[in-house]
């Protein structure tokens, strides 16, 4: 199991690596899906073989697929990775990198000075999950059930627009 | 009827409020109506209240009324109560009466004048305040009572606004009397924090008991509430405002200067006697300063040309014999003192009112005379409340009551010689000003001619109080007998001036005055105006003639340095603080602005950095 | 016997990294993967520390998160395609007209 572990983490840090790094959008999500693919492995290790499930079917498929719908919509070519090649300079992500860094000091010394234990107990499967959502936290899944309906509404009002406008851009960018 | 007690404040109250939302679209008629109906129900109810308290007297000689409280912050529970005893009933129905003779009569003085109805809405008000005043339960509603007279006082006395004079006369009233507000507002606060209790009989009992006579609380206290007595009462250092006074209308200063506010510290002093008598230095001081304010006010008195003017000064002194029984123990002829004082008091402003506006509102007393055939009315009402003024021998009321508080004066164990010399000097004073301006204004050729004769609700009160200031001293024994059970018995020391001998100096004092006045203004003119002539003569008449100096040294001890300290700090230093606040925040607004760039990337930054260092906080603080 | 402190670790390394890429990157399509990628970190936390104390609420947690990343993703790409429209351009930089 701890080979298991080691190993999708390892391929998870690498692809999100990757997936910074690419120029191409297309490039980047392919990287990115791997990178939660991964991240579902350790869930399974970690005990949480339902939400495992959930993270290859909602985040790796559902979401990652609405990217690629994007992506395609944009139609965006290789001028786009050009133009994104001569944006990443050092001088940019010097700054970022060294923030971030910090940050992951920080956040490495809060795990080494609390005493969190090196390892955890059961595993615990899709029936307890379920009675917890549907009994304690009942609210909240109807506070994102609402959360869902107001991005959905919000998505079709910020996607439609009329068609003789869509026809003119179309023109003015062949 | 007793508990109709709280009508009493409340119905001049609701007439006030009455007048002060509807007034200015009543007519004049209606706005008499309410105004003067409102007291004089006042005043009937108050008259019934006396004869039940008088044929069936309450137990214990009191009677209390609470209606509800007023605050209830933990220990602290000061009710809305009315206490009716002796004292406060005496106090309470010459006020209603007075007041309600005084609203008769500017009913018809105040014709025609465009603040016909707020001018009732104030006196309304200024009644209803001074009833409060005397019937409170507890010092608090006693200060509500007290302050509300202080503000009555500042909106009667600037009445007519136009007249910037007017607003600055106000003003210094209300200023003045605040000094001595605050002294007694601090009195409350010691006597609440080491009695715990406002409730004034309570607190009295609880006095009693705790301190000695001559401790310092016992001092202190006495002190303050002193202080608060001489800023309401006008008596020495404080008496400044009361001159000034006079700039309101002539109803106005009969309200404030015989029956009510001035007598308000009076009635203090007499209501908290327990303090006083347990604090023997504050109790003497109070001699002295009556005494004191006594003599000052009657030279001031003397010099005066604006007949308002001489009135003032002598309530002053009159207020500063009252003063003076207190000091000594006297406290019922102090009260005694204070009922005449209201009727005659009332009397000569009123009738000085009757002159006033028959003179076209011409003030000064060298620019009148020969009035006594043109106004017989008022030259007679004016001469019987002259005469118990000076204490015109056994007719007036006025010689009764004052007679008594120079035996006390004498014959106390706290007075002594020194004080009944000053009050006999007083007579001799206030017998001289008094003709004076009879003389001057009544007798000898006709300057001014008459253009307006008084009508009935002018002269009815008058007539009426010319009528109380005679019969009322007749009553002596059996109101000092009333006022037994409410205010302790004067104390007489032995050996000392019989009665008859210092009721014999007073009618001498008082014809010495009569027959100095007589000499120097009317056989021989030419004298005062002689006197007032040479160098020294000329000094002292502008020396008295300004209440010694007193508003001087005021502008230059206090006004003056407060007015420099203003205008050397006219950049406004503790300001400045604030403006470095506004500048301090105006500049983080353009430190933050300018992070505003729109560039999404450095907004996440910030964020990021934020986390960072929130992170850090957590960790290593 | 789950690798729970290794878990911890891995979320952070995977939150900073999702950091870097919303603070480096200017393509705003880059930077809702980025996002993504922190949620998801964020998510990771959140079941290991429900594996820690062997309760279900870590991974109820997640499920939320989940669901908030859906709406997060659905308004966020709309919004990309709109601005594409507009602007011709997803440079975040480019687009820094709602200056105050």
């Amino acid at each position: 199991m701890t080979i298991v572990f080691y190993t999708a983490g390892a391929v998870a840090i690498i692809a999100t690596i990757m997936m910074l790094t690419r120029l191409d959008a297309v490039h980047a999500l392919l990287h990115l899906i791997v990178s939660l693919l991964a991240v579902a492995v350790i869930f399974f290790v970690l005990g949480a073989p339902f939400v495992a499930a959930l993270e290859v079917i909602i985040y790796a498929g559902a979401i990652m697929v609405l990217f690629v719908f994007v992506v395609m919509l944009l139609n965006l070519g290789a001028h786009a990775a050009r133009a994104e090649r001569a944006l990443l300079t050092p001088s940019i992500w010097v700054g970022p990198a060294v923030l971030a860094a910090i940050l992951l000091a920080e956040f490495i010394w809060l795990l080494a000075s609390g005493n969190v234990p090196p390892s955890g107990a059961a595993t615990i499967g899709p029936a307890e999950v379920g009675m917890a959502l549907f009994g304690r936290y009942l609210i909240g899944v109807e506070l994102a059930s609402m959360l869902l309906l107001a991005g959905l509404v919000a998505a079709y009002h910020l996607g439609w627009r009329k068609i003789p406008q869509v026809e003119a851009t179309h023109v003015s960018h062949p | 009827m007793l508990p109709l007690l709280w009508l009493v404040p409340a119905i001049p109250f609701a007439g006030a409020l009455t007048l002060a939302v509807l007034g200015p679209r009543m007519r004049e008629k209606a706005a008499a109506v309410i105004g003067t109906g409102s007291i004089a129900v006042s005043a009937v109810i108050s008259l019934f209240i006396a004869a039940a308290f008088l044929t069936a007297p309450p137990a214990a000689g009191a009677y209390t009324q609470t209606l509800w409280t007023w605050i209830d912050v933990g220990s602290f529970r000061p009710a809305i109560a009315f206490y009716l005893d002796a004292l406060s009933l005496v106090m309470m129905t010459v006020v209603t009466f007075v007041s309600f003779l005084i609203h008769v009569y500017s009913a018809e003085f105040m014709r025609g004048d465009e603040g016909y109805s707020r001018f009732f809405a104030y006196m309304n008000l200024f009644v209803a305040s001074m009833v409060t005043l005397l019937l409170a339960d507890n010092l608090l509603l006693l200060y509500l009572g007290w302050e509300g007279v202080g503000l009555c006082s500042y909106l009667l006395i600037g009445f007519w606004y136009q007249d910037p004079a007017n607003g600055l006369a106000g003003r210094k009233a209300f200023i003045v009397t605040r000094i001595g507000d605050t002294a007694m507002a601090v009195g409350l606060f010691l006597l609440f924090h080491n009695l715990g209790t406002l409730r004034i009989q309570d607190l009295m009992h609880a006095a009693q008991s705790q301190w000695p006579v001559g401790s310092a609380y016992a001092i202190a206290a006495a002190a303050l509430l002193l202080g608060g007595a001489v800023g309401k009462s006008a008596q020495l250092p404080l008496q400044t405002w009361l001159p000034d006074a006079m700039a309101g209308p002539t109803p106005t200063s009969a309200l404030i200067h015989a029956a009510t506010m001035v007598t308000a510290g009076v009635y203090l002093i007499a209501r908290t006697h327990v303090l006083f008598a347990l604090a023997p230095p504050v109790q003497f001081a109070v001699a002295v300063v009556g005494a004191a304010t006594l003599l000052m006010a009657g030279f001031s008195a003397a010099t005066q040309n604006d007949i308002k003017r001489v009135l003032a000064y002598s309530t002053i002194s009159q207020i500063g014999y009252m003063f003076l029984a207190l000091g000594v123990g006297a406290w019922s002829a102090a009260i005694f003192h204070f009922m005449t004082h209201a009727f005659f008091k009332a009397l000569l402003f009123l009738a000085a009112g009757i002159v006033i506006e028959a003179l076209h509102h011409e003030h000064n007393i060298f620019r009148m005379g020969g009035l006594r055939n043109e106004l017989p009315v008022a030259f007679w009402t004016f001469l019987i409340g002259g005469c118990a003024l000076a204490g015109l021998p056994l007719i007036t009321a006025g010689y009764y009551s004052k007679d008594l508080i120079l035996w006390s004066a004498a014959n106390s164990t706290a007075g002594g010689m020194g004080l009944w010399a000053a009050g006999m000097a007083g007579v001799v004073l206030t017998s001289l000003y008094t003709f004076r301006l009879i003389f001057l204004v009544f007798f000898g050729r006709l300057e001014t001619a008459v253009s307006h004769r008084p009508g009935l609700a002018m002269t009815v009160p008058a007539c009426v109080l010319a009528f109380l200031s005679i019969v009322g001293g007749f009553g002596k024994l059996p109101f000092e007998a009333l006022l037994a059970t409410a205010l302790p018995q004067f104390r007489e020391a032995g050996g000392g001036m019989s009665e008859a001998l210092a009721s014999a100096a007073a009618g001498l004092a008082f014809l010495a005055g009569l027959l100095a006045a007589w000499y120097a203004y009317l056989q021989n003119p030419s004298l005062a105006r002689s006197a007032a002539a040479n160098p020294a003569g000329r000094l002292l008449h502008r020396f008295w003639f300004s209440d010694w100096g007193m508003d001087w040294l005021y502008d230059r001890v206090f006004i003056r340095p407060v007015v420099w300290a203003a205008s050397a700090n006219k950049a406004d230093v503790i300001d400045s603080i604030y403006d470095g606040l506004a500048g301090a925040a105006a500049l983080c607004y353009r430190l933050l602005s300018a992070t505003e760039t729109g560039k999404l990337r450095w907004y996440a930054a910030w964020i990021a950095g934020g986390s960072v260092v929130t992170l850090a906080i957590v960790m290593w603080l | 016997m789950f690798p729970i402190r290794e878990g911890f670790l891995l979320s952070g390394v995977l939150f900073t990294l999702g950091v870097i890429g919303v603070l480096v990157r200017r393509n705003l399509l880059f930077v809702l993967m980025s996002i993504e990628v922190m949620l998801n970190a964020a998510g990771l936390a959140f079941v290991a520390a429900g594996a820690r104390w062997g309760q279900p609420d870590g991974q109820v947690v997640f499920l939320f998160i989940l669901a908030m990343a859906a709406a997060e993703v659905s308004v966020g790409l709309a919004l990309v395609l709109e601005l594409y429209h507009q602007y011709k351009s997803l440079d975040t930089d480019a687009i820094s007209r709602m200056r105050g």
